[in-house]
């Protein structure tokens, strides 16, 4: 983590991985979305719209990681000062915010036929509508601030403050209302799914995640070089004052 | 402790003599509740169920709209820069800031919600209750609102991005201040364990909103 503090060492490495990334990024997801749409089989009660979950989870785990991702890296803001946490921060909200609004459009499509609607006040949906919030926020709070440290410190104190409060706040839709399906991959007793429809579930959130990895390294590539653009802009502008003064 | 409660009674001060503070929470909180029954009709039964409800959103509402002034004043004529230097430790200071405006502001909401319950037509015999669950709840609101103050100073347009900001973490208290009321009003149940849990939410972000403003106010003075 430390060497990597050096952003052009970083994008070094960025350049290295990316093409070995994308050519995984694009083998997992051709997979998993000819495991979902060809080989699965239709739910006995759900028929095909099953196959939207193959989307619809990998999407939601990774709402949920990307917030993680957020307040992982608003840590080594705040305590380390690592130069690229305030990026990767940054970098992962909107992604995040967009895995969040994947998860709540396919749950939505997938609820029409379900429940016959396409939004119910529910728990879960509920929650992940706030996770959604709260991406937001963070989004315009950096908009907000013009001053880049600054921005990335009011944001990192906020993603803590949201990281603390998703708990409480998960606990207390909970009580509120509860109709979504219960957990059902990761729970004691071992998976409810039938393994025909569990392997492609697996390997497009491997595809998900890989993804996100992807477009992340990808995004905070964009930032540090749009913050030496800006960079090399005010130098210019300081001495093209000093030259008429 | 003088000098915390010197800023306390320095800050209830200000937000009661400056014109308007307390004044303006209290008509937006009223100006809530009129139109409110206005958009939904006046079917007093309709308005009598939903009126916990009606009556915390409107309570959040007036609490966000006032949160701007807890910091904002003495950031921009340069207060905070000196309580910042004093002897006081900085969460002390956010953290007292908030409790003021409670005591200006949060309490007066809470006063006068039971009047504004008559004209949503709530059974009188939740008004206690309603009241309760306020009071419990209303620290939590005022301190979270400091949270979203803090990072937003010196912004434009920071009132509107305070909501954004803050909405999302007030989820809790709506649903468990809500749901401390309804019983009485749709059927009997206990008022204690919702109650109970405003009570936590309150008490935790007393203790840990304080160090998260601190931070922002550091981080927006530096």
């Amino acid at each position: 983590m430390i060497s990597l503090a050096n952003p052009t060492r970083f994008l070094g490495l960025v350049d290295k991985v990316l093409p070995w990334l994308s050519a995984l990024v694009v083998i997992l997801l051709g997979t998993g979305l000819y495991l979902s749409f060809f080989v699965a089989p239709p739910d006995y009660q759900q028929g095909e719209t099953v196959r939207i979950m193959f989307i619809h989870v990998p999407a939601a785990w990774l709402a949920m990681f990307g917030y993680t991702v957020i307040a992982i890296a608003a840590l080594g803001t705040l305590i380390w000062r690592h130069p690229l946490a305030d990026v990767a921060a940054k970098t992962a909200a909107p992604i995040g915010a967009t895995f969040t609004f994947v998860a709540l459009v396919t749950g939505s499509l997938w609820g029409k036929p379900m429940w016959g609607t396409y939004w119910v006040w529910d728990a879960r949906l509920t929650s992940m509508l706030v996770l959604f919030l709260l991406y937001l926020g963070l989004i315009a709070l950096w908009q907000s601030i013009d001053e880049l440290g600054r921005a990335g410190r009011a944001a990192a104190i906020l993603a803590l403050v949201g990281a603390i409060n998703i708990p409480i706040i998960k606990f207390s839709v909970d009580w509120w209302n509860t109709l979504h399906q219960p957990a059902s991959v990761f729970r004691t007793g071992g998976p409810t799914i039938d393994p025909a429809l569990l392997t492609p579930l697996f390997v497009m959130a491997a595809g998900f995640t890989a993804l996100f990895v992807l477009l992340h390294l990808m995004a905070m590539r964009a930032e540090i070089l749009r913050r030496r653009v800006r960079a090399l802009q005010q130098t210019q502008v300081e001495r093209a004052a000093l030259a008429e003064a | 402790m003088n000098a915390a409660l010197a800023l306390l009674a320095r800050d209830v001060k200000l937000a009661w003599r400056e014109g308007g503070a307390v004044g303006v929470a209290l008509g937006f909180y009223l100006v809530v509740i009129v139109i409110t029954p206005l958009g939904l009709g006046p079917d007093l039964n309709l308005l009598g169920r939903i009126a916990p409800g009606i009556l915390w959103v409107g309570l959040l509402l007036a609490g966000l709209l006032s949160a701007g002034r807890i910091f904002d004043n003495d950031y921009e004529d340069g207060t905070l820069d000196v309580l910042a230097a004093g002897p006081l430790p900085l969460s002390v200071v956010a953290g007292v800031k908030c409790l003021a405006h409670w005591l200006a502001t949060g309490i007066p909401l809470v006063l006068i919600a039971p009047l504004l319950a008559l004209l949503l037509n709530l059974p009188m015999g939740s008004v206690p209750s309603l009241m309760l669950a306020m009071l419990a709840g209303t620290p939590a609101v005022s301190f979270l609102a400091g949270i979203g103050a803090s990072l937003t100073l010196g912004l434009r347009r920071s009132g509107l991005l305070l909501a954004l900001l803050v909405v999302p973490l007030y989820v809790p208290v709506l649903i468990f201040g809500v749901s401390a009321v309804t019983p009485y009003v749709t059927g009997p149940n206990s008022l204690w364990p919702p109650f109970l849990i405003l009570c936590a939410l309150s008490l935790a972000s007393m203790v840990l909103a304080p160090l998260a403003s601190a931070a922002a106010i550091r981080n927006a003075l530096r």
